[in-house]
């Protein structure tokens, strides 16, 4: 290992279990790691997206290839920062409107066309290939029968225009129970992901750092 | 001029938006173009703000000395090192091997990975605490979870090993269905907050 490579190294290592620290309690030590994170994030983000965004979509035909209209979306930009005194505020406006007008717009094509369309033909196009359990294996069928049923009744929970009441209030019924099953799903696979991350680190601490673990 | 401009402005660019993407024919198609491009130069602009903003407020705590003002000092340097690290060099300062990127690899992502593997801990007991089989959704919530959770390391396989299918069979249908309804419900309602906010009917983000 390089010298330098052995100096990241010890950084990363030491800043790892800075955090860690807070498990104690709250410490100068975390607050310190806690900090240069925010730091630091808030800095890669804006070189990242000024290199990947900024630049090659308004800087760069500007500069390179001479297109003066680009000074427009540039303007438009640096009226953002009006915002920082209460005296020109409101000229936040004309760049707001414009990236939600452009936005709003591309959000709803998509909303229709990538998603509310795709997932309707997704709930509904395994019953259209004949009979189910003659295409698909016994726990599939059974699954997309759950699927449909499912998707109908945690639409009609969210419907509050009508008393969950009856039948109504049944089908409801039947969608929460579907919710609480993804919300478990999505919490086991939340804390597993972050039991991977733990792992991660601690054979970072082990291996990369202290070289126990060969 | 302060709230017909902008009302103006977000009507024609959201039909614009709307009506250019039904028709790929030159020229509109390259306008159309030029306006997306336009919109993700200036969205960058916003994280610029968040930037200035965080060292203007933390600047403010250092002079007004504020509670943990010392904290900030370290927040203020470690931001300048990242900016000067990744502007110094022009656009090839986010290269491999740069002062950037090892910035990124060696400080960066430790302590992001660090700080979300601490979750770990906290959702864990949270978890403890407030799992209680009281009801049937609780029970529900309960077994999904664990299930989940055995069907994602080896030792529920060891276990059981039909674990991971159940816990596949659950991703793929209950969970997936009660996630597209969810889904099928915003995107119903981004469609309607949508146009309400191109029309002008829904103006309370220019307060």
């Amino acid at each position: 290992m390089l010298m330098t490579e052995g100096i990241w190294v010890w950084i990363a290592g030491v800043l790892t279990l800075a955090i860690y620290s807070f498990l104690y309690k709250d410490n100068p030590l975390y607050k310190i790691a806690e900090y240069i994170f925010v730091g630091l994030s808030a800095g890669y983000w804006a070189v990242y997206l000024f290199w990947n965004f900024a630049y090659p979509n308004l800087f760069e035909p500007l500069v390179i290839e001479g297109n003066y209209w680009n000074i427009i979306p540039i303007v438009l930009g640096f009226m953002m920062f009006t915002q920082l005194s209460r005296r020109s505020a409101w000229l936040v406006r004309f760049p707001l409107t414009f990236v939600l007008g452009v936005s709003l717009g591309l959000q709803l094509i998509a909303a229709v066309e990538g998603d509310l369309v795709p997932q309707i033909i997704g709930t509904f196009s395994p019953f259209s290939k004949g009979t189910l359990f003659h295409t698909y294996d016994t726990w599939t069928s059974i699954g997309y029968i759950a699927l449909l049923v499912g998707v109908l009744s945690t639409l009609v929970y969210f419907f509050f225009s009508r008393e969950h009441k009856g039948v109504f209030g049944g089908i409801a019924r039947t969608g929460v129970f579907y919710l609480m099953i993804a919300f478990g799903a999505s919490f086991g696979y939340t804390v597993m992901a972050r039991i991977s991350l733990l792992f991660g680190r601690v054979y970072f601490v082990f291996h990369d750092w202290l070289g126990i673990i060969r | 001029m302060r709230l017909k401009i902008p009302l103006a402005i977000i009507f024609v660019m959201g039909i614009f938006s709307i009506v250019t993407h039904f028709i790929p024919a030159k020229p509109i198609a390259d306008l159309n173009q030029t306006l997306r491009n336009w919109y993700i130069g200036i969205i960058s602009f916003f994280i610029f703000l968040g930037t200035v903003n965080l060292a203007r407020s933390n600047s403010e705590k250092i002079k007004t000395k504020a509670r943990d003002w010392q904290y900030s000092i370290i927040l203020i340097i470690s931001l300048f090192v990242m900016l000067v690290a990744g502007f110094y060099k022009g656009h090839t300062s986010m290269e491999e091997g740069k002062p950037f990127m090892y910035l990124y690899f060696n400080v960066q992502y430790p302590l992001e990975s660090t700080m979300y593997s601490l979750l770990a801990f906290f959702i864990t007991s949270a978890a403890f605490r407030a799992f209680r089989a009281r009801n049937k959704e609780a029970v529900l919530l309960l077994v999904a979870a664990v299930v989940v959770m055995l069907g994602r390391v080896p030792i529920g396989a060891a276990m059981w090993h039909g674990f991971p299918d159940v816990t596949e069979w659950i991703m793929s249908f209950p969970n997936a269905a009660a996630k597209r309804g969810i889904r099928l419900g915003i995107d119903l309602g981004l469609i309607s907050m949508a146009l309400r906010m191109i029309l002008g009917i829904e103006r309370s983000y220019m307060q």
